[in-house]
């Protein structure tokens, strides 16, 4: 066989030995990905299998949901009304009532009244008195106005620097006012006597 | 036999330099796959078990169905004891 020969079928074997190589190494590859596609694919199964009810559940919990909002919407208005509502509302939820209630467009054009005003009189009056009561603790929005749990901090805030340790400053000269009277400087109310028989 | 020996030098210098770069390629890019799809496996596997919790959104549901059955009766009663507004 001439040189020339033997050269051409070196060659050969040369090139089918690099093919079985990396065919071989690219098949043991190939084999890897499978193996690692079905533990995706049963994964996924499960993940699909797990997450078909959520769809109605969830729809089913935001109906309810829905539903109550919106009947505790409707008593709210029915037994507080409007103005009051939305008042309260924006007193728990700063900003709340430029929303408005969700079943009643109508109240976005209510001016929300202040809360202190309309509900919260008496317990303005214990933070007037440092008996920390915890205005708007639960506001979502901020810290509470008068914390309970560090009451003594916000109570000294209530004394005028000259009266340590003595009652907190109240009435028209107090350092902090936290509502106005209509009646100061008018004439003291007087109830008309009811007569007994 | 001149043609002979160039083709032997084409096969050894051309032909086999591309067919071992073209494999070498197609083996490089299936090796590549292998850790993408065993990380794809290894989160689908903890996507899964995150899910493990859904079931527990049937009593969320049952809960809130009680919960705002409650809240109705007690709206009821509210509704009876308390004043309605009065229009201004």
């Amino acid at each position: 066989m001439p040189a020339a020969g033997v050269v051409t079928i070196l060659a050969v074997v040369l090139i089918v030995l690099a093919l079985v190589y990396y065919l071989v190494s690219t098949i043991v590859a190939l084999r890897k990905i499978a193996d690692g596609l079905d533990q995706v694919i049963a994964s996924v199964g499960e993940i699909v299998e797990k997450s078909a009810p959520v769809n109605d559940v969830v729809t089913d919990i935001n109906d309810n949901l829905d539903a109550a909002v919106s009947a505790l919407e409707g008593l709210l208005v029915k037994k507080a009304g409007m103005r009051d509502a939305v008042g309260l509302v924006d007193g728990l939820y700063p900003g709340a009532a430029a929303q408005g209630l969700r079943d009643l467009p109508e109240s976005r054009e209510v001016t929300p009244p202040r809360i202190g005003e309309v509900y919260t009189r008496g317990t303005l009056t214990l933070a007037r008195l440092g008996r920390e009561a915890p205005i708007a603790m639960g506001n979502p929005a901020g810290p509470a106005l008068r914390n309970p749990a560090y009451g003594s901090s916000a109570a000294r805030t209530l004394y005028a620097e000259v009266r340590p340790a003595r009652s907190p400053v109240i009435g028209t000269d107090a350092p902090v006012q936290y509502e106005e009277r209509e009646d100061v400087g008018r004439p003291r109310k007087r109830f008309a006597r009811t007569k007994y028989v | 036999m001149t043609l002979w020996w160039i083709g032997n030098a084409v096969l050894l210098l051309a032909i086999l330099p591309v067919v071992v770069y073209l494999l070498n390629g197609v083996l490089k890019a299936a090796n590549g796959i292998v850790p993408s799809v065993n990380q794809i496996a290894t989160v689908a596997a903890a996507g899964s078990k995150d899910l493990d919790a859904t079931a527990l959104l049937l009593t969320t549901q049952d809960q809130v169905r009680q919960t705002v059955a409650g809240v109705a009766d007690y709206g009821g009663s509210l509704d009876v004891i308390l004043d309605d507004a009065e229009e201004k």
